[in-house]
């Protein structure tokens, strides 16, 4: 080439003496000839600016950097390949023809392709689909819906011919075993798989739709197995990604991919790293739960035995204390009672009576004793009267030979002879016997 | 007392076990939340023991109606191998 440069500059040499004057086109056409032919196709790099996408479809921009610009056109033939946005402010690297537009006088590159510079294109659209979404706000955390705890049907979208749903079906099986699971199948890599998994997607959520609300299906899980990037990448597209956010049912991401997240991932409301965590994720395991249930109804068992058993305590220690004190008080009343009964006892009337008949037998027993006195000294009275008059009596005096005269018949006393006659019968009583006699003389005086 | 769901059920026990295990409450309080307490546990122990597998495939019909199929697992193994 630089031969031709040569060529041509020694041409121009020889121009500058005769002078030739151009015409503005042909001028032009000789900057583009010489252009054209000195750079052909090239690779440039530089910054996208002054972006413009034409209604036609062609590109426009400039390619810049620090000290120059380069006009470029993409027109639609070639622009269709671009997998990424351009963007102002990207820097790129542009394979295309150094050409000359007349009628602008500018020259330009017509770029046949164009990379983002240090990255895949493909790496970079997802990286716009990414940050479109984020602002969006389809991978938003509020969004992201909570995981049914048990759920009773589980909705799987994957391939049926794919390693993903064997192993879910395994592990699914293994943490509870008795669970309804809807497959609804869709392809997931190649031509059309993103059509057929938003279609099952869809297809799910009008199942749902059919049902009753207690025989929904409460959680999907969209995945495949492991594979390349290009094996993944339906569900790095747009349109899959939208079906996951608009799901009314809780979508689980499993896509065999451990470190990297596809799209899918970020929208999903939960992302496993492989279908067999999704499986494991998606429901607890039998047993976990009843263990934990057993725990509980121990726990629960036992925390009421405890109430219970103090209100036992409580209501023990209380009964015992009524006890006590009811027996103390029956004790204190017992007391009284008795010291009330011995008084009660003292006031009897039988004491009294007895206390009487005590009285009175001693006062009897007096009376017997001073009426037994009495009576002696009496008696004694009565006996020295008695020899008085035992003494005085007339029958004591006979015995001193002294004699009663009785007037017979009349048996009366004799005390004076006036009474007497001679002749009369005379009963003289001696002390001893009694002398009838007849009176032979009277005599006064005696 | 109406059939919750699991989980709900599981966390009401929770609660109620918690309740107990504060044993601030008077007898009467402590016993119909014990008895509450003890059927849930049954209806979650039920739930447990309840379901039973069953494994559909989601296909549309000629008419393109939506329709559950039953699934033949041995299908897939065959499909994969």
């Amino acid at each position: 080439m630089s031969e031709i440069i040569a060529d041509f500059f020694k041409q121009a040499e020889n121009l500058s003496k005769p002078k030739h004057i151009y015409a503005v086109s042909e001028i032009t056409q000789d900057i583009k000839l010489i252009l054209e032919n000195t750079f052909g196709e090239v690779w440039v790099e530089g910054e996208v600016s002054n972006f413009k996408a034409h209604t036609s479809g062609h590109f426009y921009f400039t390619l810049k950097d620090d000290t120059a610009i380069l006009p470029a056109a993409m027109f639609g033939r070639a622009n269709r390949e671009v997998k990424f946005k351009i963007e102002n402010g990207l820097k790129v690297i542009c394979f295309g023809k150094i050409s000359v537009y007349g009628p602008r006088g500018q020259y330009q590159i017509i770029v046949e392709k164009i990379e983002p510079k240090g990255i895949g294109g493909l790496q970079l659209a997802l990286e716009q689909l990414k940050k479109k979404l984020e602002k969006e706000g389809l991978f938003s955390a509020e969004h992201k819906r909570p995981m049914p705890y048990l759920p009773s049907r589980i909705g799987v979208v994957t391939s049926l011919s794919g390693a993903a749903i064997k192993d879910i079906l395994k592990i699914l099986d293994r943490r509870f075993s008795d669970i309804h699971i809807i497959i609804s199948p869709a392809q997931v890599q190649g031509e059309g798989a993103k059509e057929e998994i938003v279609q099952a997607i869809k297809d799910l959520n009008s199942l749902n739709e059919q049902l009753p609300s207690d025989q929904r299906i409460e959680v999907m899980i969209v995945g495949r197995g492991g594979g390349s990037i290009e094996d993944l990448w339906a569900f790095n597209e747009e349109v899959v990604a939208r079906a996951i956010y608009n799901s009314r049912i809780p979508v689980i991401s499993a896509v065999g991919h451990e470190r990297d997240w596809t799209i899918a991932d970020l929208v999903a409301d939960l992302r496993a790293p492989t279908p067999s965590v999704a499986a494991e994720l998606v429901i607890p395991k039998k047993e976990d739960l009843r263990e934990k249930l057993s725990v509980l109804t121990t726990s629960l068992k036992r925390s009421f035995s405890d109430i219970a058993g103090s209100f036992q305590e409580t209501t023990d220690d209380l009964v015992h204390r009524l006890i006590l004190n009811m027996k103390h008080i029956l004790e204190l009343s017992r007391g009284q009672l008795n010291a009330v009964a011995k008084k009660l006892a003292l006031l009897n009337p039988i004491v009294l009576i007895h206390k009487y008949r005590e009285k009175i037998d001693s006062l009897a027993k007096q009376i017997y004793v001073r009426l037994d006195h009495y009576l002696k000294l009496r008696q004694s009275e009565f006996n020295g009267l008695i020899e008085k008059l035992s003494s005085l009596s007339p029958l004591n005096i006979l015995s001193r030979g002294y004699s009663i005269a009785f007037k017979m018949p009349e048996a009366k006393i004799v005390k004076d002879v006036k009474f007497i006659k001679v002749g009369d019968t005379i009963k003289t009583k001696l002390y001893k016997g009694q002398i009838v006699s007849q009176v032979k003389g009277v005599e006064e005086n005696g | 007392m109406a059939e919750l769901k699991f989980e709900e059920a599981l966390k009401k026990l929770e609660k109620i076990v918690e309740d107990l295990e504060s044993g601030d409450l008077s007898l009467d309080e402590a016993l119909k939340k014990y008895q509450e307490g003890i059927e849930l546990s049954r209806q979650c122990c039920q739930r447990l023991e309840n379901a039973k597998k069953k494994i559909d495939t989601l296909v549309k019909n000629k008419k393109g109606e939506l329709e559950l199929r039953s699934f033949d697992e041995d299908k897939i193994n065959e499909a994969t191998t």
